[in-house]
């Protein structure tokens, strides 16, 4: 107090005690919020759209429950965050073993995905355009299976660079970055799976 | 005003007509580039351009109404201009223009040397910009000029079924769709940018408590732009999927529902206003306080205020769908929580004449817009509030009250705000003044021109004039009505001429402006005007709201006025 003169800083580096967070970490919240902002319209439209599809087949007739594909992208969360874990004690070949594991339970949920929706088309006919159940079950799941996609890319660019040795303590923080958004993808499953598989039918 | 600092930074404000330098290799520096300033001016001259053309269109709408009966353009040539000059205006000239002052600004005012992601910065620029091309691709593509192409003629907010593969063929309401999607990228491309630098790239010293409230309002616009841009964006596949796929989200034969599509465009629709009016309330909040020569009034509650804007923004939507028939609940819930909104509005509108207040006031062309701002936003938000009451928006939903209810806030409140940043930042931009004279001329010639075409605007509106109509019958009582409103765009198209030549003249004929002509208090007026590529040749530290102040006031720091 008292002090008012603006002063430049003599020197280039900042205050030790200023602290600002990551551009990273808050980037990347910023991108969930807008991301959530569309999920949560799709599920507004499935959600509004139950029963009253005017033909075709209903949900309660068509879908199980995908218990074993909700267990692996669950777990797969788990895994990414040991991942991390590992990277931040710079553990680089554990770190390249629960991102190998994350990419792997990522990559069975899509497996089980398509070959849930390859029933569905070619056993009972559902697709896009059958009816309202079709059209919000496609879009919402298929929603989210993009992300998934794109979510298992960067998880396999970093496992490849941490199977090439090149993942170091100092990526700590962007492997956090690209966990967050895998969160976020499993958070989203959470939301689907309790509105489609349990609510819906 | 206290004395000049004089310009000593000659080298850096030079342009970018250096001897030797070829035009490509100017034009490749401005496409690469990813500094925030260069891509802050892009936003900006893409906005204007737009703006020129969409302006264009509304005189064109307003030929057609001057008098009744008239056979200027064909009817579906009217869908296509109305269409085109609401769609144009909101996401390829507002938002393009307020996200352009935003990049350019911001860094300068908290220290830092650019935005946290540059290169996404580029990126949401350039597919915006792409986003515009396509929308008036639209014009040639398709049928080709016969028939006025294929331009969108649905309405800016497009509503379900007219948008449907059975009523609108060929792919209009795809330009339409595709355009608006890419625009929305990159809004939250450059929404993130903002949230992104305010909070982690702030110099040292400048707490939340000290940060500008131009930065302030644009985090908050940030936010809504997150939560609200989704819901179109969604909106959006979903249609592509309806005319594409077969799917049946807003198909009525397969029990799909049409106000759906009202309700998800609308719950983008209503913060997206608020997304454009918010940088307006940021540009006032800078410009005022300098031309009172008073720090502005009740900073926290100006926080506090914008941030319930924010909020309570996100539960007024179907204030646009009284007319709907949702029923007694919805239309009272909806109608009390648009009175709410104007709760933390009006804390601003008395905070900023609190500011006047016992201030002296300089009247320059900034400050005029500004204080024209003040008065017809206050109306705007009147009228607002008379149509927030949903039987009397029974009666005046879809009619020319509503038109001239929103374009007093845009135009009357926006508009006018955008201008006065013209006029407050060009120096530091260009390091050149712009002619007040001319500027005078330009305000008197639009403050005419907006109130003969606004004001009167109402009254065929109350005297049952609808929305989107090409012509109308000579014996309504609103001919001279429409002739007047016409004739004030007339003052407002060459208000705008020259304005835009005093933009051009002043880059090669204005006067010196050196670092802080208005003697003001933030950190973009302590560098050069332009300021250099790097921003600042040392990091500044703050410790108050006002460094700029402090370094001149040393004996009366500004935590005096906190």
């Amino acid at each position: 107090m008292g002090t008012v003169a603006t002063l430049p800083h003599g020197i280039e580096t900042p205050d030790a005690n200023w602290k600002l967070p990551s551009r990273g970490i808050v980037g990347m919240v910023c991108l969930i919020v807008a991301e959530s902002a569309i999920f949560i319209i799709f599920v507004v439209a499935y959600i509004f759209y139950i029963g009253k599809s005017l033909s075709g087949p209903t949900p309660h007739e068509v879908l199980e429950l995908p218990i074993v594909s909700t267990i692996c992208l669950l777990s797969s969360s788990i895994t990414v965050h040991l991942a991390g874990h590992s990277l931040h004690r710079d553990q680089r070949r554990l770190c390249s073993l629960w991102l190998a594991a994350t990419v792997l339970l990522g990559a069975i949920f899509l497996a089980s995905t398509g070959l849930e929706w390859y029933k569905l088309i070619y056993q009972y006919g559902l697709t896009v355009r059958t009816n309202l159940f079709g059209t919000t079950f496609y879009s919402l799941v298929g929603l989210h299976a993009s992300h998934v996609i794109v979510g298992l890319f960067m998880l396999s660019l970093t496992l490849l660079f941490s199977l090439q040795g090149k993942l170091t303590i100092n990526h700590s923080e962007r492997l956090e970055v690209i966990s967050l958004y895998w969160h976020f993808v499993d958070a989203v499953w959470v939301v689907v799976f309790t509105v489609v598989y349990l609510l819906g039918r | 005003m206290a004395t000049q600092t004089p310009a000593i930074e000659t080298a850096a404000s030079s342009r970018a007509h250096e001897p030797g330098k070829l035009i490509l290799q100017v034009i490749h520096d401005w496409v690469t580039t990813v500094d925030h300033k260069k891509i802050g001016l892009m936003y900006i001259g893409y906005a204007l351009i737009f703006l020129l053309i969409a302006g264009f269109e509304a005189l064109l709408i307003r030929i057609q109404l001057a008098i009744p009966n008239n056979t200027f353009t064909s009817p579906q040539t009217f869908n296509r201009l109305f269409t085109m000059h609401g769609t144009t205006m909101v996401f390829f000239v507002g938002m393009p223009i307020l996200f352009g002052f935003g990049n350019y600004l911001i860094p300068l005012m908290i220290g830092a040397r650019d935005m946290a992601f540059p290169r996404l910065n580029a990126f949401s620029f350039w597919i915006s910009a792409f986003g515009g091309v396509l929308l008036y691709f639209s014009y040639i593509g398709g049928s080709g000029l016969y028939g006025a192409g294929t331009a969108p003629d649905v309405g800016w907010f497009a509503y379900a079924p007219l948008t449907a593969r059975v009523f609108s063929q060929g792919h209009s309401t795809d330009y339409w769709t595709l355009s608006v999607f890419l625009s929305g990228i990159g809004s939250i491309g450059t929404s993130l940018n903002i949230v992104a630098t305010a909070l982690c790239m702030r110099c040292p010293g400048m707490k939340m408590s000290r940060l500008p409230l131009l930065v302030w309002i644009y985090i908050v616009m940030s936010g809504i732009a997150f939560v609200a841009i989704g819901p179109l964006t969604a909106a959006q596949i979903m249609l592509l999927f309806d005319r594409y796929l077969g799917s049946h989200f807003f198909d009525t034969q397969a029990g799909g529902s049409a106000v759906l599509w009202m309700h998800f465009f609308w719950i983008f629709g209503h913060p997206e206003v608020y997304v454009l009016v918010l940088p307006a309330f940021a540009f006032a909040n800078e410009i005022i306080p300098v031309f009172s020569r008073k720090a502005i009034f009740g900073y926290p509650a100006m926080v506090a205020a914008s941030v319930g804007i924010g909020f309570v923004s996100l539960s007024v939507w179907a204030h646009h769908m009284f007319t709907v028939g949702m029923g007694p609940g919805p239309n009272v819930f909806f109608t009390f929580s648009t009175m709410v909104i104007s709760v933390p509005t009006g804390i601003k509108i008395f905070n900023w004449l609190a500011t006047l207040w016992g201030g002296k006031i300089y009247y320059t062309t900034a400050m005029i817009f500004a204080v024209a701002f003040l008065f017809q936003f206050l109306i705007a938000g009147l009228t607002g509030i008379m149509l927030a009451v949903s039987p009397f928006d029974w009666q005046l939903g879809s009619s020319y009250f509503v038109v001239a209810h929103f374009h007093y806030v845009l135009v009357g409140a926006i508009v006018f705000m955008i201008f006065s940043a013209f006029y407050y930042w060009y120096p530091k931009i260009t390091g050149r003044m712009m002619s007040e004279k001319l500027g005078k001329w330009h305000f008197w010639l639009f403050l005419i021109g907006f109130h003969l075409t606004f004001d009167f605007m109402h009254i065929p509106g109350l005297l049952g004039m609808p929305r989107r109509i090409y012509t109308y019958e000579a014996d309504r009582g609103w001919a001279l009505l429409n002739m007047i409103v016409s004739s004030g765009a007339v003052f407002q198209a060459i208000a705008t001429l020259i304005f835009v030549y005093n933009l051009v003249n002043s880059y090669f004929r204005g006067l010196p402006a050196g670092k802080d002509p208005w003697d003001a208090w933030t950190l973009e007026w302590s560098t050069s005007s332009p300021p250099p590529s790097y921003n600042f040749a040392v990091i500044p530290e703050v410790h108050s709201r006002r460094p700029l102040w402090d370094l001149k006031h040393p004996e009366d720091p500004d935590s005096n006025y906190e």
